[in-house]
Protein backbone atom coordinates (compact mmCIF):
# COMPACT_ATOMS: atom_id res chain seq x y z
CA UNK A 1 0.00 0.00 0.00
CA UNK A 2 1.15 3.57 -1.12
CA UNK A 3 1.84 6.15 2.03
CA UNK A 4 -0.80 8.32 2.80
CA UNK A 5 -2.18 10.97 5.67
CA UNK A 6 -4.76 10.28 7.32
CA UNK A 7 -7.23 12.62 9.13
CA UNK A 8 -10.25 12.08 11.07
CA UNK A 9 -13.01 13.98 10.09
CA UNK A 10 -15.13 15.60 13.06
CA UNK A 11 -17.61 17.56 11.09
CA UNK A 12 -19.13 17.31 7.34
CA UNK A 13 -17.00 20.23 6.56
CA UNK A 14 -13.88 18.82 7.39
CA UNK A 15 -14.46 16.35 4.14
CA UNK A 16 -15.96 19.03 2.41
CA UNK A 17 -12.97 21.90 2.80
CA UNK A 18 -10.60 18.98 1.54
CA UNK A 19 -11.14 18.41 -1.40
CA UNK A 20 -7.79 16.26 -2.33
CA UNK A 21 -8.60 14.02 0.06
CA UNK A 22 -10.26 10.49 -0.69
CA UNK A 23 -13.41 9.56 1.74
CA UNK A 24 -12.98 6.39 3.57
CA UNK A 25 -16.23 5.02 5.47
CA UNK A 26 -15.96 1.51 5.87
CA UNK A 27 -13.10 1.01 4.10
CA UNK A 28 -14.09 -2.74 2.97
CA UNK A 29 -13.93 -1.64 -0.69
CA UNK A 30 -11.42 1.59 -0.72
CA UNK A 31 -8.86 -0.57 1.82
CA UNK A 32 -8.97 -4.03 -0.67
CA UNK A 33 -8.13 -1.62 -3.74
CA UNK A 34 -5.38 0.22 -2.00
CA UNK A 35 -4.04 -3.35 -1.30
CA UNK A 36 -3.65 -3.77 -4.26
CA UNK A 37 -2.41 -0.08 -5.68
CA UNK A 38 -5.13 0.07 -7.61
CA UNK A 39 -6.31 3.19 -5.87
CA UNK A 40 -3.58 5.21 -4.67
CA UNK A 41 -4.73 8.35 -2.63
CA UNK A 42 -2.85 11.10 -1.05
CA UNK A 43 -4.81 11.90 1.45
CA UNK A 44 -7.41 9.55 3.67
CA UNK A 45 -10.14 11.47 5.25
CA UNK A 46 -12.53 9.11 7.67
CA UNK A 47 -15.62 10.07 8.04
CA UNK A 48 -16.60 6.94 10.22
CA UNK A 49 -17.38 9.06 13.44
CA UNK A 50 -19.51 11.74 11.44
CA UNK A 51 -23.27 11.95 12.67
CA UNK A 52 -24.68 10.42 9.81
CA UNK A 53 -25.83 7.01 11.14
CA UNK A 54 -29.45 7.93 11.68
CA UNK A 55 -32.49 6.04 9.64
CA UNK A 56 -35.24 8.98 10.21
CA UNK A 57 -38.93 9.46 8.75
CA UNK A 58 -39.41 12.38 6.27
CA UNK A 59 -41.81 14.69 5.92
CA UNK A 60 -43.74 13.46 3.03
CA UNK A 61 -43.67 9.67 4.22
CA UNK A 62 -40.48 8.82 3.39
CA UNK A 63 -37.47 7.31 4.91
CA UNK A 64 -33.82 9.20 5.52
CA UNK A 65 -30.76 7.66 5.69
CA UNK A 66 -27.62 8.18 6.67
CA UNK A 67 -24.92 7.75 4.76
CA UNK A 68 -22.82 5.93 7.73
CA UNK A 69 -25.71 3.55 8.37
CA UNK A 70 -24.17 0.31 7.61
CA UNK A 71 -25.72 -2.78 5.69
CA UNK A 72 -26.58 -4.84 8.17
CA UNK A 73 -28.17 -1.89 10.54
CA UNK A 74 -30.24 -0.84 7.44
CA UNK A 75 -31.13 -4.43 6.63
CA UNK A 76 -32.60 -5.09 9.99
CA UNK A 77 -34.46 -1.68 10.30
CA UNK A 78 -38.03 -2.74 11.02
CA UNK A 79 -39.78 -0.06 8.87
CA UNK A 80 -36.84 -1.31 5.89
CA UNK A 81 -38.11 -5.12 6.39
CA UNK A 82 -41.89 -3.67 6.48
CA UNK A 83 -42.33 -0.99 4.06
CA UNK A 84 -38.93 -1.42 1.89
CA UNK A 85 -38.53 -5.44 1.50
CA UNK A 86 -36.77 -5.26 -1.39
CA UNK A 87 -34.01 -3.25 0.09
CA UNK A 88 -33.62 -5.27 2.83
CA UNK A 89 -33.84 -8.50 0.66
CA UNK A 90 -30.66 -6.86 -1.64
CA UNK A 91 -29.05 -5.96 1.31
CA UNK A 92 -29.03 -9.70 3.13
CA UNK A 93 -28.37 -11.17 -0.73
CA UNK A 94 -24.78 -9.21 -0.45
CA UNK A 95 -21.58 -9.43 1.01
CA UNK A 96 -21.08 -11.46 4.50
CA UNK A 97 -22.66 -11.00 8.02
CA UNK A 98 -19.31 -9.52 8.71
CA UNK A 99 -18.62 -7.20 5.69
CA UNK A 100 -22.43 -6.02 6.18
CA UNK A 101 -22.02 -4.69 9.82
CA UNK A 102 -18.89 -2.45 8.28
CA UNK A 103 -19.80 -1.68 4.50
CA UNK A 104 -22.11 1.98 4.37
CA UNK A 105 -24.87 2.99 2.79
CA UNK A 106 -22.68 5.98 0.87
CA UNK A 107 -19.84 3.21 0.41
CA UNK A 108 -21.70 0.56 -1.07
CA UNK A 109 -23.32 2.94 -3.75
CA UNK A 110 -19.30 4.47 -4.55
CA UNK A 111 -18.17 0.88 -5.06
CA UNK A 112 -16.21 0.05 -7.75
CA UNK A 113 -16.74 -2.91 -10.25
CA UNK A 114 -15.07 -6.16 -9.69
CA UNK A 115 -13.58 -6.44 -13.40
CA UNK A 116 -10.90 -8.56 -13.24
CA UNK A 117 -8.30 -6.61 -15.79
CA UNK A 118 -9.29 -3.09 -12.72
CA UNK A 119 -8.05 -4.94 -10.20
CA UNK A 120 -4.99 -5.87 -11.83
CA UNK A 121 -2.31 -3.22 -12.42
CA UNK A 122 -0.25 -5.30 -14.27
CA UNK A 123 -3.53 -5.07 -17.38
CA UNK A 124 -4.57 -2.63 -19.42
CA UNK A 125 -7.60 -0.42 -18.10
CA UNK A 126 -9.21 2.22 -19.09
CA UNK A 127 -11.08 2.84 -15.81
CA UNK A 128 -7.80 2.39 -13.63
CA UNK A 129 -5.65 3.80 -16.41
CA UNK A 130 -7.22 6.04 -18.63
CA UNK A 131 -6.18 5.29 -22.29
CA UNK A 132 -4.75 2.22 -21.58
CA UNK A 133 -7.38 0.17 -23.25
CA UNK A 134 -9.49 -2.20 -21.79
CA UNK A 135 -8.45 -6.09 -21.31
CA UNK A 136 -11.88 -7.09 -20.68
CA UNK A 137 -13.35 -6.61 -24.20
CA UNK A 138 -11.36 -9.60 -25.86
CA UNK A 139 -10.77 -11.25 -22.73
CA UNK A 140 -12.61 -12.52 -19.62
CA UNK A 141 -16.01 -11.30 -19.57
CA UNK A 142 -18.20 -13.52 -17.86
CA UNK A 143 -18.86 -10.79 -15.10
CA UNK A 144 -19.12 -7.69 -17.23
CA UNK A 145 -22.43 -6.14 -18.34
CA UNK A 146 -24.61 -6.29 -21.49
CA UNK A 147 -25.98 -2.85 -20.90
CA UNK A 148 -24.62 0.34 -20.69
CA UNK A 149 -21.87 -0.64 -21.79
CA UNK A 150 -19.15 1.62 -24.58
CA UNK A 151 -16.08 0.70 -26.50
CA UNK A 152 -14.00 1.54 -23.90
CA UNK A 153 -15.31 -0.29 -20.72
CA UNK A 154 -17.80 -3.07 -20.09
CA UNK A 155 -17.72 -2.94 -16.36
CA UNK A 156 -20.62 -4.04 -14.29
CA UNK A 157 -21.63 -2.47 -11.18
CA UNK A 158 -21.65 -4.75 -8.63
CA UNK A 159 -24.17 -3.14 -5.82
CA UNK A 160 -27.17 -5.47 -4.94
CA UNK A 161 -28.23 -2.42 -2.83
CA UNK A 162 -28.40 0.24 -4.94
CA UNK A 163 -30.02 -1.88 -7.46
CA UNK A 164 -33.26 -2.28 -4.50
CA UNK A 165 -32.60 1.92 -4.63
CA UNK A 166 -33.28 2.46 -8.13
CA UNK A 167 -35.81 0.48 -8.35
CA UNK A 168 -37.48 2.51 -5.01
CA UNK A 169 -36.60 6.21 -6.67
CA UNK A 170 -34.06 6.84 -4.42
CA UNK A 171 -32.52 10.16 -4.11
CA UNK A 172 -29.19 10.91 -2.66
CA UNK A 173 -28.18 13.94 -0.59
CA UNK A 174 -24.99 15.51 -1.03
CA UNK A 175 -23.21 18.12 0.83
CA UNK A 176 -21.10 20.31 -1.65
CA UNK A 177 -17.45 22.54 -1.50
CA UNK A 178 -19.17 25.68 -0.46
CA UNK A 179 -21.17 23.55 2.57
CA UNK A 180 -24.35 23.67 0.89
CA UNK A 181 -26.99 20.40 0.14
CA UNK A 182 -27.87 19.69 -3.66
CA UNK A 183 -30.16 16.38 -3.94
CA UNK A 184 -29.49 14.10 -7.20
CA UNK A 185 -32.35 10.88 -7.85
CA UNK A 186 -30.34 7.66 -7.81
CA UNK A 187 -31.77 7.40 -12.09
CA UNK A 188 -29.15 10.30 -12.53
CA UNK A 189 -26.58 9.59 -10.43
CA UNK A 190 -24.07 6.60 -12.21
CA UNK A 191 -23.01 8.03 -15.75
CA UNK A 192 -22.19 5.60 -18.89
CA UNK A 193 -18.65 5.19 -19.21
CA UNK A 194 -17.93 7.23 -21.67
CA UNK A 195 -15.35 8.15 -19.50
CA UNK A 196 -14.83 5.40 -17.56
CA UNK A 197 -12.74 6.98 -15.10
CA UNK A 198 -16.16 9.06 -14.17
CA UNK A 199 -18.67 6.79 -12.67
CA UNK A 200 -21.11 9.16 -10.91
CA UNK A 201 -22.09 13.09 -10.80
CA UNK A 202 -20.14 13.06 -7.36
CA UNK A 203 -17.27 15.86 -7.30
CA UNK A 204 -13.58 15.71 -5.65
CA UNK A 205 -14.92 17.17 -1.84
CA UNK A 206 -18.68 16.16 -2.00
CA UNK A 207 -20.01 14.06 0.53
CA UNK A 208 -22.85 11.81 0.12
CA UNK A 209 -24.86 12.55 3.45
CA UNK A 210 -27.82 10.78 3.13
CA UNK A 211 -29.94 8.54 0.53
CA UNK A 212 -33.80 9.04 0.31
CA UNK A 213 -36.52 6.84 -0.12
CA UNK A 214 -40.33 7.88 -1.45
CA UNK A 215 -43.33 7.15 0.93
CA UNK A 216 -43.78 3.58 0.52
CA UNK A 217 -45.96 2.47 -2.53
CA UNK A 218 -47.99 -0.14 -3.19
CA UNK A 219 -48.03 -3.54 -4.31
CA UNK A 220 -45.64 -6.82 -3.95
CA UNK A 221 -41.92 -6.29 -3.81
CA UNK A 222 -38.94 -8.62 -3.77
CA UNK A 223 -35.25 -8.51 -4.97
CA UNK A 224 -34.44 -11.86 -6.54
CA UNK A 225 -30.42 -12.36 -6.90
CA UNK A 226 -28.95 -15.10 -9.81
CA UNK A 227 -24.79 -16.13 -8.63
CA UNK A 228 -22.81 -18.87 -9.19
CA UNK A 229 -23.35 -19.83 -5.62
CA UNK A 230 -26.23 -19.81 -3.12
CA UNK A 231 -24.02 -16.90 -0.52
CA UNK A 232 -21.48 -14.71 -0.76
CA UNK A 233 -21.05 -13.87 -4.19
CA UNK A 234 -21.41 -11.38 -6.49
CA UNK A 235 -24.63 -11.15 -8.78
CA UNK A 236 -24.74 -12.46 -12.50
CA UNK A 237 -28.62 -11.52 -12.86
CA UNK A 238 -30.48 -9.34 -10.17
CA UNK A 239 -33.70 -7.91 -10.17
CA UNK A 240 -35.38 -5.68 -8.15
CA UNK A 241 -38.83 -5.06 -8.66
CA UNK A 242 -42.20 -4.13 -7.17
CA UNK A 243 -45.74 -4.93 -9.08
CA UNK A 244 -48.96 -4.01 -8.24
CA UNK A 245 -52.23 -5.68 -9.82
CA UNK A 246 -55.91 -4.02 -9.39
CA UNK A 247 -58.81 -5.57 -11.33
CA UNK A 248 -56.85 -8.15 -12.91
CA UNK A 249 -54.45 -5.51 -14.86
CA UNK A 250 -50.62 -4.04 -13.46
CA UNK A 251 -51.51 -0.57 -11.94
CA UNK A 252 -48.02 0.46 -11.32
CA UNK A 253 -44.51 -1.36 -12.40
CA UNK A 254 -40.94 -0.58 -10.62
CA UNK A 255 -38.33 -2.66 -12.21
CA UNK A 256 -34.24 -2.33 -11.43
CA UNK A 257 -31.77 -5.27 -12.29
CA UNK A 258 -28.06 -5.93 -11.48
CA UNK A 259 -25.25 -7.98 -12.91
CA UNK A 260 -25.72 -7.00 -16.33
CA UNK A 261 -25.63 -3.16 -16.60
CA UNK A 262 -22.69 -0.54 -16.16
CA UNK A 263 -24.98 0.75 -13.41
CA UNK A 264 -28.22 -0.51 -11.13
CA UNK A 265 -30.17 -0.75 -14.58
CA UNK A 266 -33.62 0.51 -14.71
CA UNK A 267 -35.61 1.19 -18.26
CA UNK A 268 -38.74 3.28 -18.26
CA UNK A 269 -39.75 0.75 -21.72
CA UNK A 270 -39.78 -2.34 -20.01
CA UNK A 271 -42.43 -1.02 -16.93
CA UNK A 272 -44.30 0.78 -19.80
CA UNK A 273 -45.04 -2.67 -21.32
CA UNK A 274 -46.58 -4.09 -18.01
CA UNK A 275 -48.59 -1.10 -16.88
CA UNK A 276 -52.41 -1.67 -17.97
CA UNK A 277 -51.79 -4.97 -19.23
CA UNK A 278 -53.19 -8.27 -17.54
CA UNK A 279 -50.29 -10.13 -16.06
CA UNK A 280 -49.35 -13.67 -18.03
CA UNK A 281 -46.15 -15.25 -19.37
CA UNK A 282 -46.65 -13.53 -22.24
CA UNK A 283 -46.66 -10.29 -21.23
CA UNK A 284 -43.38 -10.93 -19.21
CA UNK A 285 -41.77 -12.73 -22.10
CA UNK A 286 -42.18 -9.35 -23.64
CA UNK A 287 -41.07 -7.33 -21.16
CA UNK A 288 -37.97 -9.18 -21.27
CA UNK A 289 -37.26 -8.73 -24.84
CA UNK A 290 -37.82 -4.83 -24.13
CA UNK A 291 -34.97 -5.62 -21.43
CA UNK A 292 -32.94 -6.89 -23.74
CA UNK A 293 -33.38 -5.37 -26.91
CA UNK A 294 -30.09 -3.20 -26.57
CA UNK A 295 -27.84 -5.76 -25.43
CA UNK A 296 -24.38 -6.01 -26.31
CA UNK A 297 -23.04 -9.28 -24.72
CA UNK A 298 -19.43 -10.08 -25.59
CA UNK A 299 -18.58 -14.15 -25.89
CA UNK A 300 -18.12 -14.57 -22.03
CA UNK A 301 -20.99 -12.79 -21.03
CA UNK A 302 -23.90 -13.67 -23.78
CA UNK A 303 -25.08 -16.26 -21.08
CA UNK A 304 -26.50 -13.41 -19.07
CA UNK A 305 -28.82 -12.16 -22.14
CA UNK A 306 -31.15 -14.98 -21.63
CA UNK A 307 -30.10 -15.32 -17.97
CA UNK A 308 -31.73 -11.67 -17.38
CA UNK A 309 -34.28 -12.56 -19.24
CA UNK A 310 -35.42 -15.35 -17.27
CA UNK A 311 -34.65 -13.44 -13.86
CA UNK A 312 -36.64 -10.83 -14.72
CA UNK A 313 -39.83 -13.54 -15.85
CA UNK A 314 -39.62 -15.62 -13.05
CA UNK A 315 -39.55 -12.28 -10.51
CA UNK A 316 -42.66 -10.86 -12.31
CA UNK A 317 -44.48 -14.09 -11.69
CA UNK A 318 -43.73 -14.79 -8.16
CA UNK A 319 -45.20 -11.30 -7.55
CA UNK A 320 -48.27 -11.32 -9.72
CA UNK A 321 -48.84 -15.01 -8.91
CA UNK A 322 -48.99 -16.11 -12.80
CA UNK A 323 -48.15 -20.02 -13.03
CA UNK A 324 -45.78 -21.62 -15.16
CA UNK B 1 -0.28 7.24 14.50
CA UNK B 2 -0.95 6.84 17.69
CA UNK B 3 -3.95 4.83 18.13
CA UNK B 4 -5.54 3.26 21.87
CA UNK B 5 -7.48 0.42 21.44
CA UNK B 6 -9.32 -1.77 23.75
CA UNK B 7 -8.62 -5.25 23.09
CA UNK B 8 -10.40 -7.80 25.31
CA UNK B 9 -10.59 -5.02 28.19
CA UNK B 10 -7.05 -4.27 28.33
CA UNK B 11 -6.00 -0.86 26.96
CA UNK B 12 -2.87 -0.58 24.48
CA UNK B 13 -1.53 2.28 22.65
CA UNK B 14 0.20 1.75 20.02
CA UNK B 15 2.71 4.40 17.39
CA UNK B 16 1.96 2.69 13.84
CA UNK B 17 1.67 4.02 10.45
CA UNK B 18 -1.81 4.62 9.17
CA UNK B 19 -1.52 1.96 6.39
CA UNK B 20 -1.76 -0.73 9.42
CA UNK B 21 -4.65 -2.45 9.41
CA UNK B 22 -6.31 -3.64 12.30
CA UNK B 23 -5.30 -7.32 11.90
CA UNK B 24 -1.52 -6.52 11.52
CA UNK B 25 -1.91 -4.15 14.51
CA UNK B 26 -3.25 -6.92 16.26
CA UNK B 27 -0.71 -9.60 15.47
CA UNK B 28 2.38 -8.11 14.93
CA UNK B 29 2.40 -4.88 17.51
CA UNK B 30 0.35 -6.24 20.01
CA UNK B 31 1.62 -10.03 19.71
CA UNK B 32 -2.33 -11.40 19.64
CA UNK B 33 -1.59 -14.22 17.34
CA UNK B 34 -5.18 -15.79 17.56
CA UNK B 35 -6.75 -13.92 14.34
CA UNK B 36 -5.36 -15.59 11.29
CA UNK B 37 -4.58 -13.61 8.18
CA UNK B 38 -6.06 -15.78 5.30
CA UNK B 39 -6.42 -13.42 2.24
CA UNK B 40 -6.24 -9.88 3.42
CA UNK B 41 -8.91 -9.01 1.64
CA UNK B 42 -12.10 -9.57 3.28
CA UNK B 43 -12.48 -12.97 1.56
CA UNK B 44 -11.76 -16.03 3.88
CA UNK B 45 -13.54 -14.31 7.67
CA UNK B 46 -10.15 -16.08 9.23
CA UNK B 47 -9.52 -12.75 10.47
CA UNK B 48 -13.00 -11.84 12.35
CA UNK B 49 -12.79 -9.83 15.57
CA UNK B 50 -15.49 -7.92 17.13
CA UNK B 51 -15.68 -4.68 17.25
CA UNK B 52 -18.32 -2.86 19.95
CA UNK B 53 -19.75 -6.32 19.64
CA UNK B 54 -20.29 -6.63 16.50
CA UNK B 55 -18.01 -8.98 13.69
CA UNK B 56 -16.00 -7.42 11.26
CA UNK B 57 -12.95 -8.30 9.05
CA UNK B 58 -9.85 -6.92 10.88
CA UNK B 59 -8.27 -7.24 7.47
CA UNK B 60 -10.15 -4.55 5.93
CA UNK B 61 -9.44 -1.90 8.26
CA UNK B 62 -7.21 0.55 10.04
CA UNK B 63 -6.15 0.14 13.33
CA UNK B 64 -5.93 3.99 13.62
CA UNK B 65 -10.00 4.04 12.59
CA UNK B 66 -10.54 2.38 15.80
CA UNK B 67 -9.14 4.67 18.06
CA UNK B 68 -10.80 4.02 21.23
CA UNK B 69 -12.93 1.19 20.15
CA UNK B 70 -13.47 -2.06 22.26
CA UNK B 71 -11.66 -4.76 20.31
CA UNK B 72 -12.44 -8.78 21.08
CA UNK B 73 -10.72 -11.33 20.09
CA UNK B 74 -10.59 -15.44 20.08
CA UNK B 75 -7.81 -14.42 22.97
CA UNK B 76 -10.25 -12.50 24.85
CA UNK B 77 -13.37 -15.30 24.61
CA UNK B 78 -11.38 -17.79 26.41
CA UNK B 79 -8.44 -19.48 27.12
CA UNK B 80 -7.96 -23.08 27.18
CA UNK B 81 -8.32 -23.35 31.07
CA UNK B 82 -11.63 -21.41 30.70
CA UNK B 83 -13.56 -22.09 27.45
CA UNK B 84 -16.50 -20.21 25.98
CA UNK B 85 -19.65 -21.96 25.50
CA UNK B 86 -18.72 -21.80 21.81
CA UNK B 87 -15.19 -22.83 21.65
CA UNK B 88 -16.21 -25.66 24.06
CA UNK B 89 -18.37 -26.99 21.24
CA UNK B 90 -16.15 -26.54 18.50
CA UNK B 91 -14.01 -28.57 20.23
CA UNK B 92 -16.13 -31.14 20.85
CA UNK B 93 -17.73 -31.86 17.50
CA UNK B 94 -14.46 -31.39 15.67
CA UNK B 95 -15.03 -28.27 14.17
CA UNK B 96 -11.85 -27.81 12.68
CA UNK B 97 -9.44 -29.80 10.82
CA UNK B 98 -6.11 -27.97 10.63
CA UNK B 99 -7.98 -25.15 12.52
CA UNK B 100 -6.37 -21.69 10.55
CA UNK B 101 -9.78 -21.08 10.13
CA UNK B 102 -11.28 -21.70 13.83
CA UNK B 103 -10.63 -18.80 15.48
CA UNK B 104 -12.65 -16.57 13.02
CA UNK B 105 -15.20 -19.04 12.97
CA UNK B 106 -15.87 -19.05 16.29
CA UNK B 107 -15.87 -15.24 17.09
CA UNK B 108 -17.94 -15.13 13.94
CA UNK B 109 -20.57 -17.40 15.46
CA UNK B 110 -20.47 -15.98 18.49
CA UNK B 111 -21.57 -12.84 17.15
CA UNK B 112 -23.56 -14.16 14.75
CA UNK B 113 -26.06 -15.91 17.74
CA UNK B 114 -26.15 -12.08 18.72
CA UNK B 115 -27.45 -10.71 15.91
CA UNK B 116 -29.72 -13.85 15.29
CA UNK B 117 -30.90 -12.92 19.15
CA UNK B 118 -31.68 -9.15 18.24
CA UNK B 119 -33.98 -11.16 15.27
CA UNK B 120 -31.76 -10.11 12.43
CA UNK B 121 -33.28 -11.94 9.15
CA UNK B 122 -31.08 -14.17 6.78
CA UNK B 123 -30.82 -14.54 3.46
CA UNK B 124 -32.99 -17.65 3.72
CA UNK B 125 -35.30 -16.72 6.10
CA UNK B 126 -38.89 -17.22 4.67
CA UNK B 127 -40.23 -13.95 6.16
CA UNK B 128 -38.67 -10.50 6.82
CA UNK B 129 -40.32 -9.89 9.78
CA UNK B 130 -41.20 -12.76 11.60
CA UNK B 131 -38.49 -13.84 13.75
CA UNK B 132 -36.65 -16.82 11.80
CA UNK B 133 -35.26 -20.14 13.10
CA UNK B 134 -31.92 -21.19 13.76
CA UNK B 135 -32.32 -23.99 11.11
CA UNK B 136 -29.16 -25.27 9.38
CA UNK B 137 -29.55 -23.54 6.20
CA UNK B 138 -29.74 -20.25 8.72
CA UNK B 139 -26.44 -21.11 9.96
CA UNK B 140 -24.69 -22.12 7.08
CA UNK B 141 -26.38 -18.70 5.25
CA UNK B 142 -25.02 -16.37 8.34
CA UNK B 143 -21.59 -18.33 8.69
CA UNK B 144 -20.61 -17.69 4.98
CA UNK B 145 -18.58 -15.10 5.21
CA UNK B 146 -16.23 -18.14 7.46
CA UNK B 147 -15.03 -20.50 4.04
CA UNK B 148 -12.70 -23.46 5.69
CA UNK B 149 -10.24 -25.13 3.30
CA UNK B 150 -10.61 -28.03 5.21
CA UNK B 151 -14.42 -28.42 4.65
CA UNK B 152 -15.40 -28.94 8.24
CA UNK B 153 -18.66 -27.64 7.85
CA UNK B 154 -20.64 -30.24 9.23
CA UNK B 155 -18.99 -30.23 12.37
CA UNK B 156 -18.56 -26.47 12.36
CA UNK B 157 -22.69 -26.04 12.27
CA UNK B 158 -23.12 -28.78 14.85
CA UNK B 159 -21.23 -26.97 17.29
CA UNK B 160 -22.98 -23.59 16.51
CA UNK B 161 -26.29 -25.68 17.02
CA UNK B 162 -25.32 -26.93 20.20
CA UNK B 163 -24.32 -23.40 21.74
CA UNK B 164 -27.38 -21.99 20.26
CA UNK B 165 -29.56 -24.50 21.92
CA UNK B 166 -27.86 -24.31 25.25
CA UNK B 167 -28.58 -20.62 25.11
CA UNK B 168 -32.25 -20.81 24.95
C1 LIG C 1 -15.45 -10.36 -0.39
C2 LIG C 1 -16.46 -9.30 -0.69
C3 LIG C 1 -17.72 -9.66 -1.17
C4 LIG C 1 -18.66 -8.69 -1.45
N1 LIG C 1 -19.87 -9.07 -1.94
C5 LIG C 1 -20.79 -8.12 -2.26
C6 LIG C 1 -22.06 -8.47 -2.81
O1 LIG C 1 -22.38 -9.66 -3.00
N2 LIG C 1 -22.93 -7.48 -3.11
C7 LIG C 1 -22.63 -6.16 -2.90
O2 LIG C 1 -23.46 -5.31 -3.19
N3 LIG C 1 -21.44 -5.80 -2.41
C8 LIG C 1 -20.53 -6.75 -2.08
N4 LIG C 1 -19.31 -6.37 -1.57
C9 LIG C 1 -18.97 -4.95 -1.56
C10 LIG C 1 -19.39 -4.21 -0.31
O3 LIG C 1 -20.79 -4.07 -0.32
C11 LIG C 1 -18.70 -2.84 -0.36
O4 LIG C 1 -17.34 -3.05 -0.16
C12 LIG C 1 -19.23 -1.87 0.68
O5 LIG C 1 -20.61 -1.66 0.52
C13 LIG C 1 -18.49 -0.55 0.61
O6 LIG C 1 -18.88 0.26 1.70
P1 LIG C 1 -17.76 0.93 2.64
O7 LIG C 1 -18.47 1.81 3.59
O8 LIG C 1 -16.89 -0.10 3.22
O9 LIG C 1 -17.01 1.79 1.56
P2 LIG C 1 -15.50 2.34 1.51
O10 LIG C 1 -14.59 1.25 1.10
O11 LIG C 1 -15.18 3.10 2.74
O12 LIG C 1 -15.66 3.39 0.33
C14 LIG C 1 -16.00 3.01 -1.00
C15 LIG C 1 -15.97 4.25 -1.87
O13 LIG C 1 -16.99 5.16 -1.52
C16 LIG C 1 -16.49 6.45 -1.19
N5 LIG C 1 -17.36 6.93 -0.11
C17 LIG C 1 -17.74 6.23 0.99
N6 LIG C 1 -18.65 6.93 1.71
C18 LIG C 1 -18.83 8.11 1.06
C19 LIG C 1 -19.66 9.25 1.32
N7 LIG C 1 -20.49 9.31 2.37
N8 LIG C 1 -19.60 10.29 0.45
C20 LIG C 1 -18.78 10.24 -0.63
N9 LIG C 1 -17.99 9.18 -0.92
C21 LIG C 1 -18.01 8.12 -0.09
C22 LIG C 1 -15.05 6.22 -0.84
O14 LIG C 1 -14.26 7.36 -1.12
C23 LIG C 1 -14.67 5.03 -1.72
O15 LIG C 1 -14.29 5.49 -3.00
C24 LIG C 1 -18.36 -7.32 -1.25
C25 LIG C 1 -17.11 -6.96 -0.74
C26 LIG C 1 -16.16 -7.92 -0.46
C27 LIG C 1 -14.83 -7.51 0.08
S1 LIG D 1 -14.22 -3.37 -18.52
FE1 LIG D 1 -13.81 -1.31 -17.72
S2 LIG D 1 -12.94 -1.78 -15.73
FE2 LIG D 1 -12.71 -3.68 -16.92
S3 LIG D 1 -10.73 -3.53 -18.01
FE3 LIG D 1 -12.25 -2.65 -19.36
S4 LIG D 1 -12.09 -0.47 -18.87
FE4 LIG D 1 -11.20 -1.52 -17.13
S1 LIG E 1 -7.90 -12.34 6.14
FE1 LIG E 1 -9.54 -10.97 6.45
S2 LIG E 1 -11.14 -11.92 5.38
FE2 LIG E 1 -9.44 -13.16 4.82
S1 LIG F 1 -10.03 -26.15 9.78
FE1 LIG F 1 -8.59 -25.92 8.18
S2 LIG F 1 -9.36 -24.14 7.20
FE2 LIG F 1 -10.96 -24.63 8.53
Amino acid sequence: MKQFDYIRASANSDVTRTPDATIIAGGTNLLDLMKLEVMTPDKLVDISRLDLKQITPTRDGGLRIGALVTNSDLAADMTVREDYAALSSALLAGASGQLRNKATTGGNLLQRTRCYYFYDTDQPCNKREPGSGCGAMEGANRLHAILGVTDKCIASHPSDMAVAMQMLGAEIEIEGTDGASRTVPLSEFYLIPTDPAVETVLQSGELITAVTLPAPAEGNQTYRKVRDRASYAFAMASVAARIEVSEGKITQAAIACGGIGSMPWRDPAVEEALVGQEPSATLFSKAADILVADAAPKDGNAFKVPLARRTLIATLKELTGVQQ
Amino acid sequence: MRTTLTVNGKDHSLDADPRTSLLDALRNHLNLTGTKKGCDHGQCGACTVMINGRRINSCLSLACMHDGDEITTIEGLGDEHNLSDMQQNFVKHDGFQCGYCTPGQICSATAMLEEFKAGWPSNVSGSLTASPELTDAEISERMSGNICRCAAYPNIVDAIRETAEEKS
